[in-house]
């Protein structure tokens, strides 16, 4: 219980301190403060960088700006957009339903197939299949997911018409909510794809290496020696055990897949949180862009603790050493 | 061996095809999306602008790889020097340093590098520095168990015993056992660094004066429709390097520590 409870003030520090960095990051951009904050277009108006020097209280010592700048964000302000002349809150919660969408699509994908695949190879190691996942995995994670991305548009969307090339949904759509849905999970079988193949490579090298050790390990050989049929071998003692590592890196991996959802999206012009972070980049959006860095890193934090708390709860070896994950 | 056939092909490309292949990446030599293999047209055909893209991929990697393997020295110099004094010294310094390597491995790598970059200028050490600010955590961590596993070890021990200072012991008798784990994730972080970099310039936060694989990707991304291959080949080159990357870490590994072969 005890260790539960200073898991969790640990991610609350965590929050804390990305708060602190995202205000350290305004204050150490080049130029003044209120005009990184009012961006290019408006940085030459007066007017325009006294009211937001007001507004953001840069008059008063830099101690006072922090804790101010912790309070609204507590309060869910994290400013205006400058582009969208809305607050960044709400352009958020609009983008970040796509985003977790293209994320869990990709992922499921990666962790259904790569299993599939890794426990295919580890029954056997010699095999052709183990050996191109090992080639997979290496071509997986040096092919860029935007080259990706950009390869299944070249070779796959602009021949085949089922493939739309860009966006969620078709521009003129009409119909009822299941063909919204069905309309939607055509737009989302490419990006998903591109950001599925960097981690279907990692779960399928991983799941391999897991199953190889388990099924090498007593309790399998138990199993097999009372002669249970292969299938229940396999699954019932052996993945069960052996999927453990792929279900940790999971959790642990959410901020990257985030971040890869970045260019997967801009490629696919798929309207997320990403895109949202592009778009902020080439409109010097940045009340924009620290929303959305803020937003993913807590994320990130959340995500992470709940993984460590399922843990605890699964299993009872890491409640009992204190739950350090190295 | 075919990762360093690989790499050594991407480097002959980079820094000798140069030397007889003067071009200018910028000048506009021919008709905008001229195929490769047309008539009048490049090796590689033209970009949307009309410029060489053969020119443009054999110039842009000096970029790319400039940019990586500045982020790696700064990787390896802060993740050596934080890990091998959080391991040396264990206790409280321990545990700050861990505390510190901790929050910067929960920021979401490439979307921070972005907004660092985004803030400041997309010069070459903002590019660097970014890349390096996100990916030394693991260099830390490898660093530090490695020193936790040696330190206690007899020849460190007969090195304290004749006087050595905690200075000469981190760098001349501990430093050098860690090496062959260190090589290997050099490598390997190289191949990130590099990825780091493409994707970066793709999203247009690059030195715009300077050609570079990622930024070529991104610039032709909206005509790929009409002109497959400048998207393509910068990608290949790329994907080629970062192959490369890869398998020499893997060689490397395999020879450096054989105990871990097979996994």
């Amino acid at each position: 219980m005890r260790a539960i409870v200073a898991r969790i003030a640990q991610a609350v520090g965590l929050i804390l301190a990305v708060i602190v960095l995202n205000f350290l990051l305004i204050q150490i951009a080049p130029g003044d403060a209120a005009t990184a904050i009012a961006g290019d277009q408006s940085a030459s108006d007066p007017e325009v960088i006294e009211q937001i020097r007001e507004q953001y209280g840069l008059d008063r010592p830099i101690l006072v700006q922090l804790a101010v700048y912790i309070g609204n964000v507590v309060r869910g302000d994290l400013g205006q957009s400058i582009w969208f002349n809305e607050p960044v809150t709400s352009l958020l919660a609009s983008r970040i339903v796509p985003t977790l969408l293209l994320s869990a699509a990709a992922l499921g994908f990666a962790v259904i197939v790569g299993v599939a695949v890794g426990t295919a190879a580890a029954r056997k190691p010699d095999s052709w299949v183990s050996h191109s996942v090992t080639i997979l995995a290496l071509i997986g994670f040096a092919m860029p997911a935007f080259w990706t991305g950009l390869l299944l548009l070249i070779l796959v969307g602009v021949r085949f018409d089922f493939f739309p090339v860009s966006g969620i949904q078709d521009n003129d759509f009409e119909g009822n909510w299941f063909e919204a849905l069905l309309d939607i999970g055509q737009h989302l079988i490419l990006p998903a794809l591109t950001l599925g193949i960097i981690y279907l490579a990692q779960y399928s090298r991983l799941s391999r290496a897991s199953m190889l050790e388990v099924l090498e390990s007593d309790y399998v050989r138990t199993a097999r020696a009372k002669g249970l049929s292969e299938r229940s071998v396999v699954f019932k003692h052996g993945l069960r055990n052996g999927i453990i590592p792929v279900v940790t890196i999971l959790g642990l991996q959410f901020g990257a897949v985030l971040s890869g959802a970045i260019l997967v999206e801009s490629v696919f012009s798929w309207p997320g949180l990403g895109r949202l972070a592009f778009e902020a980049v080439t409109r010097r959006d940045t009340p924009v862009l620290l929303g959305v860095l803020l937003l993913v890193s807590v994320s990130v934090i959340v995500a992470n603790l709940l993984t460590d708390l399922v843990y605890r709860f699964i299993d009872p070896r890491i409640r009992v050493s204190g739950g350090s994950s190295d | 061996m075919f990762g360093a056939v690989l790499l050594l092909g991407i480097l002959i490309m980079t820094f000798i095809v140069p030397l007889w292949y003067v071009k200018d990446p910028g000048d506009l030599i021919a008709r905008p999306h001229l195929p490769p293999g047309s008539e009048g047209a490049p090796f590689l055909g033209t970009d949307n602008l009309g410029r060489d893209l053969l020119a443009i991929i054999v110039y842009g990697g000096r970029t790319t790889l400039r940019v990586a393997a500045g982020a790696a020295a700064l990787i390896v110099f802060v993740g050596v020097t934080i890990g091998a004094t959080a391991g040396y010294y264990g206790g409280w310094v321990d545990s700050a340093l861990m505390r510190f390597t901790e929050f910067f491995q929960v920021l979401p790598g490439l979307l921070f590098a972005i907004v660092v970059v985004a803030l400041f200028e997309p010069s070459f050490w903002a590019i660097a520095i970014a890349i390096g600010s996100i990916s030394w955590p693991g260099i830390a961590r490898l660093t530090r168990a490695e020193f936790l596993r040696l330190k206690n070890l007899e020849f460190v021990k007969a090195a304290r015993a004749i006087g050595a200072s905690d200075l000469r012991i981190i760098m001349r008798v501990i430093l050098p056992n860690a090496m062959p784990t260190l090589i290997v994730s050099t490598t390997l972080i190289m191949g990130s660094a590099i990825l780091f970099e493409a994707g970066l310039a793709f999203l247009g936060l690059a030195d715009v004066n300077n050609p570079s694989w990622g930024l070529a990707i991104g610039r032709a991304k909206d005509f790929f429709t009409i002109n497959w291959w400048a998207v393509t080949f910068p990608g290949l080159a790329i994907f080629a390097t970062v192959l490369g990357l890869s398998l020499v870490g893997d060689g490397l590994q395999d020879a450096l520590n054989p105990r871990l072969r097979g996994r």
